[in-house]
Parts: C-alpha cells; structure tokens; sequence
C-alpha cells in the first residue's frame, strides 16, 4: 500500500537509528540454519567469522557517502557504536541496561528506545530473527530497513545487498516526509527442530520503497507490484458474486482485497467475507468449516508466504485439510506479486497440509493472479 | 595519447592504465556546454527565417481563417536560426551519439550506410505527400511492394504491412487483428487470454493488456524456458493468442517451438512471433514454417535503419494469407498497370496515418538489396559467433557468470550474463559498471528487461557489424573496470567521471511530483518543490 502511514510524520530533522545484531549470520558458512540461542556456540565452535557486523560498515559506509552529517542514534558496543567510529558520524549511543554477551533482548531494548527517541528510520544488520524482534517492538510506527547479512532472509525488508541498504536509507533519510514506504511481511523460520522448520509470518513491517535501486534504462516497473496489487485487489472485490463466501487468507498481498472491500484485514488470519460484509475476522478452523456449512459456495483466496512459496500450511494452519475440502480445488484463487514470483528458484509452490487427498487436487501447474487481468502459472507441489 | 592514460575536466586521472593493442587508453572526455534549455534562451523580437506574404492574386489578406487563428501568441522561445542550430549541436555533442562502441544487447545497434541516408533523401522520397495521386509515386510503391516480397520470402508469410511505428506498435496490431479475428469468428468474448512468457519483450503483455486481454505470463524453469506443461495448464478455449520472442533475450532458443505453435492452434488460439531477436536467425528459420500465424520485424534495429534517437522506427507486420483482411489499410497492390493503394474493408483500421515511416522502408529495402539472401544469413551466423567469442571471453573475466550456466545448448546471438557474485563480493554493481564503462568511450550496456530474473544482469550483443578490435577493447574495458571495483570501489562507484554530468539521481522517475515532460510542468513543479521547502 503506498498511502501515508496513519502516524504523524516524523520529527525533524531526519534520523536515523542503527541496530547491529553482532552474531547474525554466522551460522550460514558454518551449516547451520540460523544463529538464534543455542546454535550460537555450535557457530562459534565451529569456527564462524563475525558477517553482520562487516556487512553493517559496507551498508553505513555508503551511507555516510551520500548523506553525511545525518544523526545517528545507535546500540552500544558492538550493536551499533563501535561501528560508526571515524570522520563523518554524528552519533548518539545508548546506554546498555544488561551485561553479558548480547542477546535478542538486547535488540528489543534499543528498538524501543529508538521509536521513543523518534528516529526516522531503523536501519539494522541480521537476518530474520532480527527483523522479528525489531518489528515487535516497534510494528509499523517506524519504517525499518534490513542490511542482509543473517542466514535465513525470507523477510520483505531486506536491501538487495549491503551498498543498496546505505543507498536506500541515505534517500530515505534525505527526506522522510516525501519518501515512499511499502508494508513487508517479516517471516522466519518457526519450529524447534531446524531440519522441518518452515517459514511463517510474524508480523508487517513498514520499509522505505527501494523500486529505484533497482535498475535505472529502459526497466522501471520492477517495483510496480505494489500498485498492481491495489489494482489485483479492486478486480477481485469486483467480481465477487452475491451469495458468496469469501475466505481471504493472511499476508500483504490478500489484504489488498480487504482494502477494495472498505474492511480492515486482520493480516495474520484468515477474514470471511459475504456480499461486502465481514463475517468473521481471523477466523480459527472451527469457525471456517461452519461458515462453509451455512455457504457451501465458497472461495478461498491465498497468498505466497516469504522465499520459499510456502501456500499452504504456513502461518495458515487454520485452513485445514477439511476445510479445502469443503473449498474445493477448484476454488482456490492464488495472488502474488510478480517480486515474490521472480525470488522463487525454483518457480515452484508449496503446500504441507499433511493429507494427501485434500491436497491432491491443488497440486499441479495452477494460475497465480499477479495484477489487474495479469497472471502466471506455478507449479505446486505438497 | 601515448601515456597510457587520460585526464578528467580537473586533471585527475580518470581512465587509469587500461591499454589497448598499442599500448594505451583512448582518451575520453565528453563535450560539457553547460547548456541551458531552449525556453530559457531567445530574446523578444528574435526570428528565424521570415516567410513572405501570401502571393500576388491569392486572395489577399490574412491566408489563415479567422477560426483557426491563434487569439494569443504561442508561448515560444525567440531565438536566431544560428542559436538554435548552436543549441541542438551543442546538445548532439553532449551525448555518445553512436561513435563510441555500442553492443547494447536486446536492440542490435547496427552501422547505417550513409548510402541509405542519402537515398532517403531523394526528392522521391522526402517530398512526396500522402495524398499525392498514386500515379505519381509509383517508385515509391513499387519499393514497399518489392520490400514486402523480400520480408515475405525471409518469414513465409502472405502480406506484410509498414504502419506500424516500431515493434511495440506492431505487436499492439497484432493483438487488434487477434481481436479482430476472434470477432469474425463470434468468439472474442470467450477468447480472452494472451498467452506470453516471462522472457518475451515486455511489449508483448503490454500491447496485449492495451487491447483488453488478459496476459498470462509462463515463468522460465529449468530449461531456460518455459515447460509444455506450463503451456498446457494455461492453454484453453479461452486463449486468443501467443506472442513470444525466440531465442528470448537471454540467448536461449526454444527447441520445442513447433509444438507450442500446435498446442495453441489445437486451442483455437494464433501464434505471434516477435522477432526482435531476429538476427541470430535471420534467413535461417522462416516463421510460417515453425507454424506461426503472424510476425514483426524491426527494420530499425535488424535492417541496418537507425534506432532510438537516430530516426523513427518501423515495426513490419506480416501475417498468413488468412489473416490479411484484417491488415490496417491502405494496401500496397500491384495492378496490371503498376501499383496503387487501396483500402482493406474488414482491417483494423489505422495503427498510424498512411503508409507508416516510408523513408526508413526505402533505407531497410536498400539494406537488403545490398546484402542479397547470402549475405543476409551469413550475418547471422556471423553476429552468433561474435558473440560465442564474446561469451567465451567474457566468463573468463573473474566475476562475470552467465544465466542458466548448466546449459549446454548454445547461446545465439546475445547471452544474459550476470555480476551477481562480483556485487556480493565488492558491493560494486552492473549500474556501476554500467555508468564507469562510459568513461572509456564505450555506451552504457544494456542489463535487461526482467532484471528481477537473473541478478546484476548485463546483455551485450556483438552483432555483425562491429570489428574484432571493438569487441576485444569492449571486452577490455569491462574487465578492467570490474577490476577497479576491486581495488578502488569508490571510483567505480561515484562514475561517470569523464561525462557531461556525473550520477543523475532516477528517483524523479518514479515520483510523479518531480517528473515533467514538458516545460509548463516542470515550472509548476519546481514552484510547488520551493513553495513546500520554504514552508
């Protein structure tokens, strides 16, 4: 969505906040699937070089390029501070109100701190698990830019590399009250076991629009999903048949029929929907199977969660095998922005209902709406 | 220069110690004018050529009627012929203006024979009117007429037309004459879909979703194309039409083109080949041969006419014999006693006014004649080992990697190569690279037009055209200044350093408050920018 966030513009003269998660990333070259809680020590163990940090100077250096002087409010010591050392910084650094190594308390702290400070942007270096202790804390009431350097980056607000981060939040910071932000979905890894884990969302994010970057020439449209997906989702509203149920899935991209609807989407659940009306708002599974008994003619709408496709059984549990049953497959309608399309490899859905007869029918090469009358086939696999 | 460098406005090196052949680095540095615009020149009272009154016994008094007459002056700038030749030389001198080396992939920038330019410049061409009597350009037609027998011969199709203002016009004709089709047949309001893929010239969803259909785009996989599967999911009673270029603009050839054509006639749906990418192929695959229905060359890009800001384009559009009644008339036909030009009842009506851009089919149609049918195939198997040179260089510079790497098929005539690895590793990205070649003489690359596919991409296309030596220096260039990404990022980074201005910020692009095409918006938007900032 590209209107103005509902809070007051930030205080001026712009800031910028500066969050460094000093052990993200150090799983990655060693094998393991994150850096969170005990797989810290089986990094270090296993001999990993410090990643965010270095990825954060390469990002805050560029930025110091382009907007040099803007003030900096950062974590202590080796979250922040010790990395805006040298000419050319005006940094402010709180205090640290715990001792020992730093933990994702840590991070929470200082964001917190920062949204009370009034920083126009929050400017971090991690992965997903940063970016969901962050977004917590402080949701949509400032804009957060991710430097990527974690090991898993399913997350929507990640710059494409360090250098565009400091490019991205250098023309954020040169005038927050013009810039453009877009809402992200913040996914990580969830479940114990690191091996099954899968994705889910956590919560949106608001990111500073880096469709610029991108590529200047011939090709501007590579960050036009946005208003494709405004577009997406008035096509939808309108062709909703009277005596209709609709089932509108969670994530960004489905909340855009909401917004077409006039209703608010509880973004994290699935909403029903009836002739305009909101029937229930983040329902559970009990609630969907007796709504599909009262209105057997149905559609269930679904979105992509993060990088890896995930359509079903991610942060979506609630859409069960029974309730796809009493859907049917053939009333599935699958919604994507062409950006998450192009970050698949392979172009290829996925589905972890855990039953194979509800879920046999979805399966198969199937039509994903990306705008008005546009659309793309993907493969979908359980 | 025999310094083995050049030096930038302020005396700094710029293009440190790339040598060429002999040793040494060609000296670069843009003419800077500082030139104002047009509007803000001029002075009351200043003219141009004063054209005489009208002619003794025309009438008399003011040759314009009262109804048409301006009440008020145009708001224009006053300025002496000799200022505004000064103005737009000095602007042409600002630019590269096609004397650097330019392999701008996608778009096959080609020499154009002086020799066309002048033909194009015959009184035979240049003076004529479009509502001259036919009898008197019989020349003229006779050249469309034998130009459209050559593209017929060179695509197996029935009849090609030239209204059409380049390749994105003629693919939008195409998507009219798709409509146009289904009408005929009591169909279009079934027939919805215009099928194309995630490699195809964007114009072709474009023209597409212009014209009212829905576009399904098929994604690339594994095999650098889109699978049969996909195409079949998709296909149904409700297709209109594929459009889609082959090989796409990755390089990549899509050896089971014949069936897709059968699937979709199976469906009831047309086959459009785009042939943008025309010069790998040419006189080596006929399109009405692998199936299709209807085709688009570019004669300013392909047939040696000037392209971008050289001249105006012409997208030819040539099509089976079933579909001619639908072509945009007038018709160029030959009669007993020579041609003439004559309306198509059931066309489309007009993609552009009259015949489309004439002088630039006399250029293509001189192009032609001079290549013969060798010639012309022998191009393409030329441009496709240049640029298997190129590629076989080209990956042998640390940092460079090509898309779908794993395949072993061969790239035709350009290849999509990536820097993705090298940014990840410098922070140095193919903008950068893009924006510090320049200062060697050598026109920006071009990356893609899916740059959301393939990472930091970059398309170069040799084509036939140019010497060994400009492709080595080309090549030469890039690898030194990927190396200097290496080594000093910052100078890489902050380039063009040897141009007019240095980095322009496209943000504006994207933000309607800021862009202005025409001298009005770009006052009131500047008044509205100073208004807010001094609030």
């Amino acid at each position: 969505m590209t209107e103005a966030p509902p809070q007051a513009p930030p205080a001026r003269p712009a800031s910028l906040g500066v969050i460094v998660n000093p052990i993200a990333g150090m799983g990655g070259r060693v094998g393991l699937h994150g850096t969170d809680g005990p797989a810290l020590e089986a990094a270090l163990r296993r001999g990993a070089d410090a990643v965010a940090p270095y990825r954060a100077r390469r990002a805050l250096n560029r930025l110091r390029e382009l907007a040099p002087g803007v003030p900096v409010l950062a974590a202590a010591g080796p979250m922040g501070g010790d990395h805006l050392t040298g000419e050319g910084w005006t940094v402010r650094t709180l205090p640290r109100s715990r001792t020992g190594p730093t933990t994702a308390a840590d991070t929470r702290d200082a964001a917190r701190a920062m949204v009370e400070s009034g920083v126009s942007l929050l400017l971090f270096a991690g992965g997903d698990g940063t970016a969901r202790d962050i977004v917590d804390v402080v949701g949509t009431a400032v804009p957060v830019l991710g430097v990527p350097s974690g090991v898993k980056m399913h997350s929507g607000v990640f710059a494409t590399g360090p250098e565009a981060a400091g490019e991205t939040a250098a023309r954020y910071v040169a005038d927050p009250a013009r810039a453009r932000c877009a809402d992200a979905e913040v996914v990580d890894l969830a479940g114990d076991d690191l091996a099954s884990a899968a994705p889910r969302m956590f919560g949106i994010a608001r990111v500073p629009d880096a469709r610029s970057s991108l590529q200047r020439a011939k090709a501007f449209t590579a960050g036009a999903d946005d208003a494709d997906l405004v577009a997406l989702g008035r096509e939808i509203a309108r062709e909703m048949p009277a005596d209709r149920l609709y089932l509108l899935g969670p994530g960004t991209t489905v909340a855009h029929v909401n917004a077409a609807l006039g209703l608010q989407a509880s973004r994290l659940g699935v909403d029903a929907v009836l002739d305009g009306r909101l029937l229930a708002a983040d329902a559970s599974e009990a609630e969907l199977l007796s709504l599909l008994r009262r209105h057997p003619a149905a559609t269930l709408v679904l979105g992509v969660v993060g990088g890896q496709g995930f359509l079903l059984g991610r942060g979506n549990q609630q859409i069960s095998a029974a309730v796809l049953d009493a859907v049917g497959a053939g009333n599935i309608e699958i919604l994507a922005a062409r950006g998450k399309i192009a970050a698949l490899d392979p172009p290829t859905l996925r589905i972890d209902v855990g039953d194979e007869h509800a879920t046999a029918p979805i399966t198969g090469y199937r039509k994903v709406r990306t705008g008005r009358g546009r659309s793309t086939v993907l493969r979908i696999v359980a | 220069m025999n310094d083995g460098m050049s030096h930038g406005v302020n005396g700094t090196n710029t293009t440190g110690g790339l040598n060429r052949a002999d040793g040494t680095a060609r000296r670069y540095h843009a003419a800077v004018w500082d030139e104002p615009l047009i509007m803000e020149q001029g002075a009351p009272g200043r003219r141009g050529t004063v054209p005489p009154g009208p002619m003794e016994g025309a009438g008399g008094g003011d040759p314009l009627p009262a109804g048409v007459r301006r009440t008020t002056p145009p708001d224009l700038p006053e300025a002496a012929e000799p200022d505004v030749l000064r103005h737009y030389l000095r602007l042409s001198q600002q630019t590269m203006g096609m004397v650097g080396i330019s392999l701008f992939g996608t778009c096959t920038m080609k020499y154009n024979p002086r020799v066309n330019e002048l033909l194009a410049a015959r009184d035979q061409v240049a003076e004529v009117h479009p509502h001259q009597d036919d009898g008197s350009i019989q020349g003229l037609l006779e050249i469309v007429h034998r130009f459209d027998l050559m593209l017929r011969e060179l695509s197996g199709m029935g009849r090609f037309v030239f209204q059409a203002g380049g390749g994105a016009a003629a693919a939008y004709l195409h998507a009219c004459v798709t409509r146009a089709y289904h009408e005929s047949r009591g169909e279009l309001a079934q027939r919805r879909d215009v099928i194309t893929t995630a490699q195809a010239h964007p114009c072709n969803p474009a023209t597409a979703a212009a014209a009212g259909f829905n576009v399904i785009t098929l994604p690339v996989e594994r095999d650098g194309h889109p699978s049969l599967e996909a195409l079949r999911a998709v296909v149904s009673d409700r297709t209109a039409s594929l459009m889609i270029n082959n090989p796409d603009d990755m390089g990549i050839y899509n050896p089971h083109i014949k069936q897709w054509v059968d699937i979709v006639h199976e469906a009831g749906g047309l086959c459009f080949y785009d042939h943008a990418n025309f010069n790998g192929v040419m006189g080596r695959i006929k399109a009405a041969e692998l199936g299709f229905d209807a085709c688009m060359f570019m004669l300013h890009k392909t047939f040696g006419v000037p392209k971008g800001g050289g001249g105006p384009a012409v997208g030819a559009y040539g099509c089976t014999p079933e579909l001619e009644r639908f072509l945009p008339g007038p018709l160029v036909v030959q009669t007993d006693s020579g041609y003439e030009r004559r309306e198509n009842p059931e066309g489309i009506g007009r993609v552009r006014e009259f015949l489309g851009n004439l002088p630039q089919v006399v250029k293509a149609y001189s192009w032609l004649l001079a290549m013969g049918a060798d010639g012309i195939r022998e191009a393409a198997d030329i441009s496709v080992l240049a640029n298997n040179y190129m590629e076989a260089r080209l990956l042998a510079v640390p940092g460079v990697t090509k898309s779908f790497d794993h395949l072993t098929l061969r790239r035709l005539e350009m290849t999509r190569f990536s820097l993705g690895e090298y940014t990840e590793q410098t922070g140095v990205t193919a903008v950068d690279v893009q924006n510090r070649m320049t200062d060697f003489g050598v026109d920006a690359f071009w990356l893609s037009h899916e740059p959301w596919i393939v990472p930091e991409p970059f398309t170069p296309e040799a084509g036939e055209g140019w010497s060994l030596e400009d492709i080595d220096y080309w090549i030469d260039v890039l690898a030194y200044v990927m190396e200097e990404g290496r080594t000093s990022p910052a100078m890489v980074k902050s380039a063009p350093h040897n141009q007019v201005v240095a980095q322009i910020d496209g943000s504006s692009l994207d933000d309607p408050s800021r862009w202005a095409t025409t001298w009005r918006a770009y006052q009131r938007k500047n008044a509205q920018r100073a208004n807010a900032a001094g609030r």
